[in-house]
């Protein structure tokens, strides 16, 4: 890190004992895992640092966002109409889920079945560990699932900022309605806690910035489709991360730098990998930072992740809003209907998604399919099921954790699933 | 031409040499806490021309030099493929993992099921067991019961399925009468991994536990179908190793 932030994280509260031990073991594990890969993009050093400074220059940034009366509202989906929070000049971040952290804590809370994802946001919050979770004004949760619905009745004693959408499970009609006035009310809700009013003109100023950040991530991603790829799964992992976190302007032009710079390596046949390495995708659970075990023990396997069908991956850029609109209803309309076209596993039925895996295995060239779900994550766990059944291709399921434990088998898992690739 | 497979599992070691195809010789030690040394020792016995590694230690002797690794998965495919040319499906009972797994004419993976991080179903499972009730690993395995008997274990789990142990000895139940229900509680077990996969052709028992008769036999009442084993199946992880290696050495 650059510089001090022991005040800062002081002032929010933040442990900073236990503070400096996570920083510690974050730095150990990507040197290890990120900063030891071979032929990385120039382009990824905008990455290293965002990294390198989550908990510092960033935060940061979110305080001096508050000093201009900037509201911070953090999330936990992609659910969440990200345009509607910039368009109030409010700050956007994803709150941190993606660590064994803090674990014990939560196991106070919540039952220990329950999943790593929740037990670790309820985690960082518990044992002090997470600063984007003290600079929130408001927080918003969805109800994606079971375990996360409950979860965030308990978040809400503890912070009381809690602000809960209700997301429809099934996508009929009626569904549509529901969900567009959980659209409408969160207006109101970010304009009464903003103070400002939500304009055709500020809409379409936040449409057009959220809009070219899943763009510039489309274009990542068809370049992770030829061979050799031009970028590791790892890395463009990362980048998908850190979407989450980073100011959406400064991020969508580094998104584009990088590209800029793949499309180059692709005119001169540079590839991460050798060509015709195998090609993996991933389809399932969300990976939150910084829960990089999958892709590692992959690409350390000897295989490329070429693609992630994951709320942190395809499920938060496929599709773009539409900007065609000229009343701010209309937009509001817009938003609503294109947030209702993600195929999270919690809708039923969900035949979209079973066609955007098949899909997206087909554009991204993909020789096999390894599906993840984390442990307790009953909806992805049963569709991994469901999809096994009704596909021709390589399949393999695993389902894991934060936690090391399973390691071994895994890579043997993952290793023996590649040797019938090859 | 010699070729060494070492196939380094999470309790014993075994190597065994190919001599222009033709098993030269078979070794099993105890993986212990030094699997590294334990390694060494084998490599130093014979000059070989090359060595593969398999197994749950792999990587961690093959980080020590120019070896190379392929997963126990594919090693009992090749291993299993070449002591029994008609083998169609393996199980695989080791001492952390349990693996089923069909493979094709030609001997390559087709499927394969294998158990997640916690060892219910494993030979650490009857291991942990055998000790509860006083047996030695073999006589565990040798036990004589009366295989129609109903008892059962409802737990798989090897933390509740101990406790549940412990309180049939307390209700004076006999040792051989839990030792069966342990067995059954495997072979419950490993048949849901089967029907994961396919119960095709000749289905080999293969890995550390394709010694214990008793578990052969539940297998084979549940799938009605004879389980082809020999005294060579532990060693068939080794053997695929040591193939694999003899063909890199023809193919170089």
């Amino acid at each position: 890190m650059s510089k001090d932030y022991t005040q800062l994280w002081e002032s929010l509260g933040i442990n900073l004992e236990k503070h400096d031990g996570l920083l510690t073991v974050l730095s150990d594990a990507y040197k290890n895992i990120y900063l030891s890969q071979k032929n990385r993009p120039e382009g990824m050093k905008y990455f290293d640092f965002v990294i390198s400074e989550v908990h510092g220059l960033r935060i940061e940034e979110l305080y001096e966002a508050k000093k201009n009366k900037r509201k911070v509202i953090g999330t936990f989906c992609v659910y969440v109409p990200e345009e509607l929070i910039i368009a109030v000049d409010g700050v956007f971040v994803g709150l941190c889920a993606g660590a064994e952290i803090g674990f014990e804590e939560a196991e106070k809370y919540v039952p220990r079945n329950t999943c790593a994802l929740i037990k670790a946001f309820m985690g960082f919050k518990l044992a002090g560990l997470c600063p984007y979770v003290e600079m929130t004004d408001l927080i918003i949760g969805e109800t994606t699932c079971d375990g996360k619905k409950k979860a965030y009745e308990i978040f809400n004693d503890i912070t009381r900022k809690m602000y809960v959408m209700e997301i429809p499970n099934m996508k009929n009609e009626s569904d549509r309605i529901l969900w567009l006035n959980e659209v409408e009310k969160f207006k109101t809700k970010l304009e009464d806690l903003t103070g400002k009013k939500i304009t055709l003109d500020n809409l379409k100023k936040a449409l057009d910035i959220v809009n070219k950040k899943r763009k510039a991530l489309q274009r990542l991603s068809q370049l992770r489709s030829i061979d050799p790829v031009p970028i590791s799964g790892l890395d463009a992992l990362l980048v998908n991360q850190i979407s989450f976190y980073d100011d959406p302007i400064r991020f969508t032009q580094k998104v584009n730098e990088l590209c800029d710079e793949l499309e180059e390596r692709v005119k001169r046949g540079k590839g991460v990998f050798p060509k015709g390495t195998t090609r993996i995708l991933i389809a399932g659970s969300p990976f939150a930072i910084p829960n990089w075990k999958l892709h590692s023990i992959i690409e350390n396997s000897g295989a490329v992740v070429v693609g992630e069908e994951s709320c942190v991956g395809s499920r938060n850029y496929r599709e773009l809003t539409d900007e065609n609109f000229s009343t701010i209803e209309e937009g509001i309309e817009k938003i609503a209907s294109r947030y209702l076209t993600i195929d999270c596993a919690c809708f039923t039925p969900n035949q979209e998604r079973l066609d955007n895996i098949v899909e997206l295995k087909k554009t991204l060239k993909a020789d096999g399919v390894i599906h993840y779900s984390l442990q307790f994550c009953t909806p992805y766990l049963m569709e991994a099921f469901k999809i096994e059944k009704l596909i021709d291709f390589p399949y393999m399921r695993i389902e894991t954790d934060y936690s090391m434990e399973d390691f071994g088998q895994i890579k043997t898992r993952v290793e023996a699933f590649i040797e019938t690739l090859k | 031409m010699i070729s060494l497979g070492i196939d380094i599992g999470s309790r014993f070691i075994k190597a065994l040499w190919l001599e222009n195809g033709k098993i030269l010789k078979l070794k099993k030690t105890e993986t212990s806490y030094e699997p590294l040394k334990k390694c060494e020792e084998i490599i130093n016995e014979i000059k070989t021309e090359k060595i593969v590694a398999t197994g749950y230690g792999r990587h961690l002797f093959a980080f020590n030099g120019d070896i190379p690794t392929i997963t126990e998965i594919k090693a009992f495919a090749i291993g299993c493929k070449a002591l029994f040319p008609d083998c169609k499906t393996i199980i695989d009972i080791g001492g952390q993992d349990t693996k089923v797994i069909n493979i094709d004419e030609e001997g390559n993976v087709k499927k394969f099921e294998m158990n997640d991080k916690c060892a219910a179903g494993t030979g650490r499972f009857l291991e942990i067991m055998a000790q509860v009730l006083g047996y030695s690993l073999e006589e565990f395995g040798e036990v004589k019961v009366d295989l129609t008997n109903p008892i059962s274990i409802s737990s798989m789990c090897t933390v509740f399925a101990e406790s549940e142990v412990i309180s049939m000895i307390a209700k004076g139940i006999p040792r051989e009468n839990i030792a069966l229900a342990i067995h059954k509680a495997i072979t419950k077990k490993v048949i849901a991994m089967l029907k994961k996969i396919s119960i095709d052709g000749n289905v080999v028992f293969a890995g550390g536990c394709s010694s214990n008769s008793l578990l052969q036999n539940l297998i084979e009442r549940e799938i009605c179908k004879k389980l082809i084993t020999n005294p060579l199946s532990p060693f068939a992880g080794a053997f695929g190793a040591a193939i694999y290696g003899d063909k890199i050495i023809k193919f170089q």
